[in-house]
């Protein structure tokens, strides 16, 4: 059990290629941390870098109080799930999650305990014998889960664990984890581009674009108060509009659409965006009114989204499920400016 | 003008030409070439074994063919001339005791140049690799005269290291691992490579060092290649003459099989029914080796080559 933190660390594979950019984030003890972003955005290299596997050309890793920059992989106290299991394919799923208590050199009868309350926990009792091969995906992802939690590290690595589990099974191993998160009592540093795991598991949430780190904090927070227009794109689904709007005398005015921003601003130009459950089929008092031609229409049963244009502009609308739309209607619609954020043209960090 | 109007055609007639027709077509073509090679390539050791079994008198004067029509006149005096001619007990032990050091000294050290050229980073690695991969090109005739030189020079011959008291086959364990090594570090080498890194960085996490990896991860994974290796390498030391011949020459109590039977026909070929057995005989190891290992034979070489 210890914290995690990452004191300005860069790295540099060549001079014009740098995958991870200044960054600077503290992972307190206990927490469950979710590293998020695009692929290619430099998380899963910032997670290498933690368990080892990557040197880290610049600054410092903490795991509690040690720096662990020139720490083996092993005496970093950690353990890592693979997004490919990474199982021993000839070692029966026992000496699997036996096999790194054997390198430690720890008792045959300890090792056994820990094994034993191991599968247990993840109700592998019955599958000790077998061979991965003879496993489905989730059996051989929870023994893969088994083999880190007999090590009892004080941080848990997991690298896009549930990726290759089918959509149903996913959903459950969620659940699974956070259970076992909140049983165990440790450090979790999860990585993964998805963003509903990142909202539904983190307890905290590291947003990651190209190698730099755009915004740390709860998922309500993140949801609520997007940093930028980064990350306000990628949280979230379906995604927030946004609309290109100028700003004159406290008025955002787009091409369709005019609202009065709840604060004043300093940029002329910029992006509005709100969520599309902002846009509704009431009107909502004192939010403006904007007429969308609907070009497609989601009934998922709890939801109904639109999809159409505002003026000249492409929006998302979350409206009541009993409403009867056509694609080709045209439809009026309110804004309620409560959720409503607006970016600067320039930095894209947001202003309101 | 002519493709926009050819291809509608050519889809037209693929239509209506019933699918099973060229699928039964293609499956006879496929057939009669199959049995047509096996066939050519059976007829004369088939020839071989039936003439192992006729009188001298009928070789010389009759195809073999002729034999398979009565009256029958079938003999088994070439193979027990055979065993009466030549020391073939002692030149038997010798092909093992030359051909399982000449397998495992190779097959060892190639699996650990091998991990070393694919998992593990050293200056000038590509570079000793890509030389490596150059020696298969090397001749080995090429190599006799200069090898045939230092072997005397370091008194690495038959009857010295007999005098020494050490075990005479040494040069050849030597030759035959040597123009062994560079196929075979090559072959395990992009086994090894096709094996996933994962495994390699969780086996690190778990703590496994170098020598821990390679004894209980890399090895067990890599019984099919290791063994179609294992198979490579044994046919052919224990077909091999050439080397034999030049390093040992024909001392008797180091000759191994291929040298003793070359030696059974006379130097104008008489005598030449007794090859014919001997040949038969001399299969049996080999054949058993091949039949025990096969299954590791077609697996461990796509392994190697395809994927892990």
């Amino acid at each position: 059990m210890a914290s995690v933190t990452y004191d300005h660390v860069v790295k540099r594979y060549t001079a014009d290629l740098t995958v991870v950019k200044d960054f600077n984030v503290e992972i307190k003890d206990k927490e469950f941390m979710v590293l998020v972003g695009p692929s290619g955005c430099g998380k899963s290299t910032a997670l290498r870098m933690l368990a080892g596997l990557e040197a880290i050309t610049e600054g410092q890793i903490r795991i509690g109080d040690r720096v662990v920059n020139n720490v083996a992989a092993k005496d970093r106290d950690i353990a890592m799930v693979f997004q490919s299991y990474a199982l021993y394919p000839h070692m029966s799923v026992f000496d699997n999650m036996a096999f790194p208590l054997q390198m430690q050199h720890m008792k045959k009868d300890e090792i056994d305990k820990r094994v034993k309350n191991a599968s247990r926990i993840l109700g592998l009792d019955n599958f000790l014998k077998r061979k991965p091969r003879a496993l489905s995906g989730g059996q051989r992802q929870r023994v893969a889960l088994g083999r880190a939690i007999v090590r009892s590290p004080k941080v848990f690595l997991l690298d896009e664990p549930l990726s290759n589990l089918d959509a149903k099974l996913r959903g459950q191993t969620r659940i699974e984890l956070q259970k076992l998160h909140r049983d165990l009592e440790t450090t979790f540093i999860y990585v993964t581009h998805d963003q509903v795991e990142a909202m539904t598991m983190g307890d905290r949430i590291a947003i990651m674009n190209a190698g730099i780190l755009q915004q740390v904090g709860t998922p309500g927070d993140i949801y609520d108060h997007p940093a930028n227009l980064f990350v306000a794109g990628f949280i979230g689904s379906p995604t927030m509009n946004f609309v290109p709007a100028t700003v004159d005398n406290g008025t955002a005015k787009a091409s369709g659409l005019e609202v009065r921003l709840p604060k004043p601003v300093s940029a002329a130009k910029g992006t509005l965006g709100f969520r599309p459950e902002a846009v509704t089929d009431r009107v909502v008092e004192g939010g403006p009114t904007m007429k969308m031609k609907v070009d497609v229409v989601e009934r998922l049963g709890s939801d109904q989204f639109l999809y159409g244009q505002v003026g000249s502009d492409q929006m998302t609308a979350r409206v009541d499920p009993r409403m009867s739309v056509q694609p080709g209607d045209t439809v009026q619609l309110g804004l309620d400016t409560r959720g409503l954020h607006f970016f600067d043209a320039e930095s894209e960090k947001a202003l309101i | 003008m002519t493709v926009a109007v050819a291809s509608p055609t050519s889809s037209t007639t693929a239509r209506f030409s019933p699918r099973w027709l060229s699928d039964r077509l293609g499956g006879l073509v496929l057939h009669v070439a199959v049995i047509g090679l096996t066939v050519a390539w059976m007829v004369p050791t088939i020839g071989l074994l039936i003439t192992s079994f006729r009188l001298p008198q009928d070789i010389s004067n009759s195809g073999w063919w002729t034999a398979l029509s009565p009256p029958f006149k079938f003999t088994l005096d070439n193979y027990s001339q055979m065993f009466a001619a030549s020391n073939l007990g002692q030149s038997m032990f010798n092909s093992f005791m030359i051909s399982i050091p000449a397998t495992v000294i190779p097959v060892t050290l190639a699996a650990f140049a091998a991990y070393a050229f694919a998992w593990m980073k050293f200056p000038g690695r590509d570079w000793i690799f890509l030389a490596l991969v150059g020696l298969l090109a090397v001749p080995l005739q090429l190599t006799f005269i200069p090898v045939t030189t230092e072997l005397v020079r370091l008194g690495l011959t038959p009857d010295k290291l007999t005098a020494a008291g050490l075990p005479p086959f040494i040069p050849l364990w030597l030759a035959h691992a040597g123009y062994g090594l560079p196929f075979s570090i090559y072959l395990l080498s992009n086994f090894f490579r096709a094996l996933p890194s994962d495994l390699f960085e969780s086996a690190e996490i778990d703590g496994a060092g170098t020598l821990t990896v390679f004894f209980r991860i890399v090895l067990p994974l890599s019984v099919p290649a290791i063994a179609s290796l294992v198979i490579f390498q044994f046919l052919w030391v224990w077909n091999d003459l050439l080397v034999a011949l030049i390093y040992v020459g024909g001392v008797a109590t180091v000759a191994p099989v291929t040298v003793t039977l070359v030696n059974l026909v006379g130097s104008y070929g008489q005598n030449y029914q007794l090859l014919t057995a001997a040949a038969f005989f001399s299969m049996i190891v080999p054949l058993v080796v091949f039949l025990s290992l096969q299954r590791y034979f077609v697996r461990g070489i796509l392994a190697g080559s395809v994927k892990g």
